[in-house]
């Protein structure tokens, strides 16, 4: 049971009688880990199981233990189909994958060309870069009150461009309800997209530098030289990116919430918000658990194969 | 006309003279070593003729056109990097013809090359493999492959085989000088290795501090080294340096080694120095290398001039195919190769011989050759 | 970890690509108009706040203050109303405080302890117990919040019972002990995720020497592991701290009311439905709220880079 000891010198250290005193010894880094490994079992593990358990009740206002199988799942999905007038499910799950897939795909994108543009040997680097970085210092409510004073038609952006003379110009996104979303879109890009530039910075600086010389060698312009080799080189990279940025999509919350101001008529509904307001407010605890349980596989659907992979090659 | 000549070749980094006035020509066909201990400039050398470092004035001409200004893709050069630097995202095949493609030869002639200089190198059964799939040595062979695919009229090398472990270095460097006796290409290599130097080169530059030190043929820089750098640097057990001073004395001059407890040394002087610079009490400093130092049973037979001296044995170093004797003088380590059976013993006396038609002279103050 | 955030870090060692001038143009032109726009939400914000109400409403966003006034701060420190209490924000950033300094220290100090023993003294399943709290990093925490109200509620129970019997709560229902709870459970898996990958290329022979040397398994950790530890240290705390700080649904949730902290009372100031909206306020509010993060940010960005680097690209 001795653990990081050789054995030859686990038997030198060891005196002929081993007492209580030493067998407690050998316990104790187990000893040490084992509140926070017992903590992480049951608020995490051990929390995720309750609310399953509660999805297939019919708790309403407080939890109770009626169960009712899977009818709460059974009414998730009849919802998802409801488009007429779309239900508040459908709307939370139309506005995730327009959010998600805008939220992702821009913050790769302008990470990526932030990276490239970084890497070309820039004067004022060091100014640069914390200037894309420090939104992600900022909590979700901060920027989303800025964004929402920033997009305002009648005090922000609207309105400033027409005192500089576009008069025509319209851009009342912020308030309008169909369009909410893709404010929240834009300042979730604004904060994120700095961390994904300096993830992809990273991997760009610790590509060999011998490569980049074969390649001006080979005769490869700086065009073909990123298309062909630097960018395929970065695929982990990617990877990772892709992999963070859908999990902080999905977990969004205090984000839609402060751009959006108090969600009127819940067009801008994410799962996230929906589940807190039938479980906190509509008091429909139930039905809110079953749409934590979903958000919550599919998050381990993306997380595990990856963490898995990772940790596997890793030792 | 020479493949390469470099004229008066300066680098600059801001204050800082990386290289200091570099002049070498290399013949078609020739394969060019440059040495020198890590910080010398020779890797810098090599990348400005390759042109991926540009040089602050001086000139270099490739097939007798001045390169100077063109991009690295243009001088008609290939490259293999101590890393190899294969691309990690392709195939061997694709790795190999990333060259041509770039430059727009059609595939059907790109898989013709690709397959042409996959036979030379035996490595058609890699060609759809990825980099990471391959050992160290076929990783080196697929770098030459992209290398040679392009016939260019210079080959660089830039430390090729100090990635591998000993054995595979051993082979790869036999490998290289087949190759290169095969093809007959230009070759400029850099090594702060100086056996591969002595092995395949036919020409040496050894640099120090970014400074020229000598060109020469292998034999004329082992057994003509123009300064006590070059001395020290080639040859593994390192020449013997030994202080000592000329005298003149009834028309005859002698070298003089003081020894501690011993009577000196006298020898008279060695065939290779300059005797009209040796005037009387001139200190100098005897170099010869462990292999002219023997029993004088061993001396070579052909040697004119042999000196024998009697010392006291402080180390003896059998190392299988000889023993390494060593005594002292002039208050240094004297190291003598002998042959493995030899009777020697620590504490003992023995009498030594001087080979001295391979015995060079210093000058201790402008460390050249005398 | 740290590799990959030194790299970000390091000068570039290749010469420079020779770039032709336009090009040159147009890579600083990008970056610059890609900087302004990053700046431009917290430039307006500043500006908003030091502005009286009138010039808010009925000026340009963009112009600098006509008439400056520091009378939007004072007023969101001191009388700005968070649902019925109108004292400002000062009491709300103390709850903050109050929350992070222990949640942040508890939570930095046990994850040194179980990196240390996950790699220096590594038992039959160290992997699954790593990769199980790893995972416990990723879920959304929609997933938990109804069985962490039941406990806190019980808990609250416990502490009325106790105050009952000795006048004394001992903690119990207290919402700031609640919070730090909260936040220390879940963020130990980031604190074990990053100590474990620093001490993971910690030399172990260290260990096994002085394990001859007789030390025990606290002294090795207090002699030998902690005193080189700084670097992780200071990492970890930044991202603590920030999160913490930052955070808002375990905050809304479950501390609503006088002990919110302060993005909470930053979310309902924004948000109150009486009366006229004072932007400049709100601002003033949004920019105290955000200040401890941002000036972490700009005196140890180096360091807050490392933490996001490992958290994302794992070696």
């Amino acid at each position: 049971m001795t653990t990081a000891i050789d054995p030859i010198v686990a038997h030198a250290i060891q005196s002929p009688q081993r007492g209580l005193k030493d067998r407690l010894r050998d316990w104790i880094p187990r000893l040490v880990l084992a509140p926070s490994f017992a903590l992480v079992l049951i608020f995490v593990y051990g929390f995720n199981l309750w609310t399953l358990l509660i999805s297939f009740t019919n708790s309403k206002a407080f939890t109770n233990f009626n169960f009712i199988g899977w009818a709460n799942y059974a009414k998730l999905w009849t919802w998802t189909f409801e488009t007429d007038p779309p239900s508040n499910w459908y709307t939370a799950l139309v506005n995730m994958v327009v959010f998600g897939g805008l939220y992702v795909i821009f913050c790769l994108v302008l990470g990526l060309t932030l990276a490239i543009l970084l890497d070309q040997k820039i004067r004022g680097e060091g100014i640069l870069r914390p200037i894309y970085l420090y939104p992600l210092a900022l909590s979700f409510i901060v920027t989303g009150t800025a964004w929402k004073l920033f997009l305002d038609p009648r005090i922000g952006l609207e309105k400033a461009v027409h005192d500089l003379g576009w008069t025509s110009f319209h851009f009342d996104w912020v308030v309008n309800p169909r369009m909410m979303i893709y404010c929240v879109a834009i300042a979730g890009v604004w904060q994120t997209s700095g961390f994904v530039m300096a993830m992809f910075l990273a991997a760009l600086r610790g590509i060999d530098g011998e490569i980049l010389k074969a390649a001006q060698i080979d005769g490869a312009s700086a065009y073909a030289t990123y298309r062909r080799i630097i960018i395929p080189m970065m695929r982990p990279v990617f990877m990772s990116a892709l992999i963070i940025l859908t999990h902080m999509a999905i977990k969004s919350y205090d984000l839609v919430l402060s751009v959006t101001g108090k969600n009127p008529g819940g067009a801008a509904e994410l799962p996230s918000t929906f589940m807190y307001s039938y479980t906190f407010t509509r008091n429909q605890m139930a039905v809110g658990s079953a749409s934590a349980v979903i958000m919550l596989m599919t998050i381990a659907a993306i997380m595990i194969p990856y963490l898995y992979s990772e940790l596997r090659e890793k030792n | 006309m020479a493949a390469l000549e470099i004229t008066g070749l300066r680098k600059r980094f801001g204050a800082l003279e990386i290289l200091k006035g570099i002049d070498i020509s290399l013949e078609k066909g020739g394969f060019l070593v440059l040495v020198g201990p890590s910080g010398c400039g020779k890797s810098t050398l090599l990348n400005t003729i390759a042109g991926l470092e540009s040089i602050s004035s001086g000139e270099i001409r490739i097939g007798g056109q001045v390169v100077n200004d063109l991009h690295p893709s243009k001088r008609d050069i290939a490259m293999v990097f101590q890393s190899y630097a294969l691309y990690p995202n392709m195939s061997v095949a694709e790795n190999i013809a990333f060259g041509m493609e770039m430059r727009g030869v059609p595939k059907t002639e790109r898989e013709k090359a690709v397959a042409g200089v996959a036979k030379t190198l035996q490595i058609e059964h890699l060609l759809n493999r990825r980099p990471s799939q391959l050992s160290g040595g076929q990783r080196q062979r697929v770098a030459m492959g992209r290398a040679l695919v392009r016939q260019p009229r210079v080959f660089l090398f830039d430390e090729p085989l100090s990635n591998l472990d000993a054995k595979l270095r051993v082979d790869m460097r036999v490998e290289i000088k087949r190759l290169h006796q095969e093809t007959g290409t230009t070759v400029v290599y850099v090594t702060h290795d100086q056996i591969e130097a002595m092995t395949l080169a036919t020409k040496i530059a050894v640099l120090k501090d970014g400074e020229l030190q000598q060109v020469g043929t292998p034999n004329e820089i082992y057994n003509s080294p123009s300064n006590l750098f070059v001395a020290d640097f080639m040859g593994s057990p390192a020449m013997n340096l030994l202080d000592g001073m000329v005298t003149r004395a009834n028309g005859a001059s002698k070298i003089v080694i003081d020894r501690h407890d011993h009577p000196p040394i006298v020898l008279p002087l060695p065939e290779s120095a300059d005797s009209s610079k040796l005037s009387d009490g001139l200190k100098v400093i005897f170099g010869i290398r462990p292999e002219a130092v023997n029993d004088p049973e061993s001396v070579d037979r052909n040697a004119k001039s042999v000196s024998t001296f009697d010392a006291k044995v402080e180390i003896v170093e059998p190392a299988g195919s000889d023993t390494y004797v060593v005594t002292r003088a002039a208050g240094k380590e004297l190291t003598a190769r002998m042959r493995a059976d030899t009777e020697v013993h620590v504490g003992e006396n023995h009498t030594f011989a001087f080979n001295l038609d391979k015995a060079v002279l210093f000058d201790p103050q402008s460390s050249r050759r005398l | 970890m740290t590799v990959a955030a030194d790299a970000l870090t390091a000068a570039p060692s290749r010469e420079p690509t020779r770039h032709s001038t336009t090009t040159r143009v147009v890579i600083y032109g990008l970056l610059i108009v890609f900087a302004i726009i990053y700046l431009m939400p917290l430039v307006v914000m500043v500006m908003t706040s030091l502005k009286p109400l009138d010039e808010v409403t009925g000026g340009n966003m963009l112009y600098f203050p006509h008439d400056l006034t520091f009378e939007p701060w004072r007023k969101a420190w001191g009388t700005a109303c968070v649902g019925l209490t109108c004292d400002g924000i000062k009491g709300y950033v103390w709850n903050s405080v109050k929350m992070v300094v222990p949640a942040v220290i508890i939570s930095t100090l046990l994850g040194a302890l179980n990196g240390y023993v996950l790699t220096k003294w590594r038992f039959p399943g160290h992997k699954l117990v790593f990769g199980m709290m790893l995972f416990a990093c990723f879920i959304p925490f929609q997933s938990v919040l109804i069985p962490m109200a039941t406990i806190l509620g019980k808990l609250g129970e416990i502490g009325q019972t106790l105050i009952d019997a000795t006048g004394y709560s001992f903690g119990f229902g207290n919402p700031t002990v609640n919070l730090v709870l909260v936040h220390v459970v879940y963020g130990l898996g980031f604190t074990t995720l990053f100590f474990r990958n620093y001490y993971e290329t910690f030399p172990t022979e260290l260990i096994k020497a002085a394990q001859i040397d007789g030390a025990s398994f606290f002294q090795i950790f207090r002699r030998i592991l902690l005193p080189n530890s700084a670097p992780i240290f200071i990492v970890t705390v930044i991202y603590q701290f920030t999160n913490i700080w930052n955070d808002f649904l375990f905050g809304s949730t479950f501390a609503a009311g006088d002990s919110s902290p302060m993005t909470v009372a930053l979310y309902n100031i924004v948000n109150t439905s009486t009366g006229v909206t004072e932007y400049n306020v709100n601002m003033a509010t949004a920019i105290i709220a955000a200040v401890p993060t941002l000036v972490v940010y700009i005196l140890a960005g180096r360091y807050f880079v490392r933490g996001l680097m490992a958290g994302a690209v794992k070696g």
